[in-house]
């Protein structure tokens, strides 16, 4: 905890005979620093090269190759292009405006990490309001893209706007209903908390736990897919239809930002998503490594960001592989579909954790062999599928 | 407590200089030569007719609507659901259970209501009294 830190810190006599509160700022000031430059815009520009990587991959294609070793300096090489690009205001934009879009949608993006778990020991600050605070933190994003949509006074931008808007709003409350099913089981929305409630082995992650929860983390997949503004969901910047939508208008460093909360954003998605219902930041107790402190931590944090990982690559997946939906298609997917589903698995969770409000084991065996049957059935028909249709296909990603 | 919200006040600022500080350096680097075809609004290539701060479709508005009446009805679930476990363990949940499930029906009335009235379906079908207007249009 940050807190403690410092205060070992003042303790040592580290910040001299500096005033307490200052000497809280400064600790808060550097541990915030770290985490925005050293994990949130690394982690944001690493994955727009991987998600080319893995595009080009999927799509039997090479991918950025040239800048550094096998491309991975990429991203910093498109940020600089960005940084150095002229840039166009519309005369007919209202400036003012159109400039402070991307502060907000950056705000909105980066005080989620505030609550975000690393390890058992490495988070900022684990508010007790935990999850709560980052859906409605990030939901500010959708404040910023109405507002640059509506300041570029142009028809395509405006237009990603409110579809934008309407979208995040309509999925905000299918992922509001399915989140607050693992809070019914936990009672806590602490972050921290709900992933000790959890432990390394499956069948005590949330997911898991019983069918309704099982069910809920596809809802909270798709509306937080849907919140993110990612394909299949991506029509508030539809290419084929609305030119860029609401980022239509913007270029250089002012189009970089909104680049970085979407690639973030990704991040920010799986790691709600692995904190809910896939174990966080859980490791078994391997007495070599997990002695120390340091070892203890690291392992977690490998564990959390690598489980957090994956779904970003998943995430990528599912756009290389889907169309875009229609406006219609969307709305009833969210207010038809997904929304009764989340109160019906709200009622059942509830209902659960009045007749075991400690969990039942044979049910949590049952659905951890059923979620890695599935897993294995899924993967047993992709190679019967390239068995009989004799394709040569090579998974290394170097090559 | 002020601790920990200090930390968020302390990202806020963070994100904000983060922003202040590349658009700046950009202004720094970047080449500065507006002309009029440029700095216009773009569409496709051809002059823009008219502004953009025009209607647009009511759906949006309905949607909203929708989502403010459901998201005030969330965030009422949200202190109900934290609170749950801990009146199952006193021994109250049946009690707690049938407060949530009253609370969700009527939510899940408003759902049905909603839908059955159309404002859900996108594509708006013609109702009585559009046809109304319709046959008095083609009248007129």
């Amino acid at each position: 905890m940050l807190q403690e830190f410092i205060d070992s810190l003042i303790a040592d006599g580290l910040f001299g005979g500096l005033p307490r509160d200052v000497a809280y700022l400064i600790g808060m000031l550097a541990a915030g620093a770290l985490v925005v430059f050293g994990f949130v815009l690394n982690v944001a520009g690493i994955t727009t090269f991987v998600e080319r990587r893995v595009w080009a991959r999927i799509q039997s294609r090479v991918g950025p190759n040239r800048v550094g070793p096998q491309g991975v300096l990429q991203w910093l090489a498109d940020g600089l292009k960005l940084l150095m690009k002229e840039e166009a205001i519309p005369f007919a934009a209202d400036a003012r405006l159109f400039k402070l879009a991307p502060f907000i949608v950056t705000i909105g993006f980066i005080t989620a990490f505030v609550a975000m778990p690393f390890s058992s020991a490495l988070i900022v600050a684990d508010l007790n309001l935990g999850i709560l605070y980052i859906t409605s933190m990030t939901s500010l994003v959708v404040v910023g893209i109405m507002v640059a949509g509506w300041a570029s006074n142009n028809k395509w931008s405006l237009i990603g706007g409110i579809r934008a808007a309407a979208q995040i709003v309509s999925y905000e409350i299918p992922a509001a209903l399915s989140i607050f099913t693992v809070i019914l089981i936990t009672g806590t929305l602490s972050m921290q908390s709900i992933i000790q409630q959890q432990s390394w082995l499956p069948w005590d992650w949330f997911i898991f736990h019983n069918p309704f929860t099982f069910i809920g983390f596809f809802v909270t997949f798709v509306a937080l897919l849907a919140e993110g503004n990612r394909t299949p969901f991506d029509l508030p910047e539809a290419e084929s239809e609305l030119v860029a939508g609401f980022v239509t208008e913007y270029s250089g460093a002012r189009y970089l930002f909104f680049f970085l909360v979407e690639w973030g954003n990704l991040y920010v998605i799986s790691a709600i998503l692995v904190t809910l219902f896939l174990g966080g930041w859980q490791v078994p107790m391997i007495p070599v490594i997990t002695d120390s402190a340091f070892g203890l931590n690291l392992l977690q944090a490998l564990t959390f960001v690598g489980k957090s990982y994956f779904g970003v690559i998943l995430i990528m997946w599912i756009r290389a592989t889907l169309p875009r939906i229609r406006v219609d298609q969307l709305m009833t997917t969210c207010w038809k579909y997904l929304l009764p589903i989340s109160f019906a698995n709200f009622m059942g969770t509830a209902l659960w954790v009045l007749i075991w409000p400690d969990g039942f084991l044979p049910a949590e065996l049952l659905m951890t062999a059923l979620g890695f049957g599935l897993v294995g059935y899924f993967f047993y028909r992709v190679a019967y599928h390239l068995r009989r249709s004799g394709a040569q296909i090579t998974l290394s990603p170097l090559s | 407590m002020f601790f920990q919200f200090g930390n968020v006040l302390v990202f806020v600022l963070l994100a904000a200089g983060l922003v202040g500080l590349m658009t700046g350096l950009s202004w720094l680097l970047r080449p500065h030569n507006p002309e009029p075809g440029k700095m216009s609004t773009y569409e496709c290539g051809e002059p823009p007719t008219g502004g953009a701060w025009i209607n647009f479709n009511i759906r949006f508005y309905l949607v909203a609507l929708v989502f403010v009446i459901f998201d005030v009805e969330v965030a009422f679930i949200a202190p109900v659901a934290v609170v749950y476990r801990e009146w199952v363990e006193r021994g109250a949940g049946l009690w707690a259970f049938g407060e949530i499930a009253m609370f969700l029906v009527i939510l899940f009335v408003g759902l049905i209501y909603v839908w059955a009235k159309g404002d859900l379906e996108w594509v708006k079908r013609v109702t009585s009294s559009d046809e109304d207007t319709q046959q008095m249009r083609e009248a007129a």
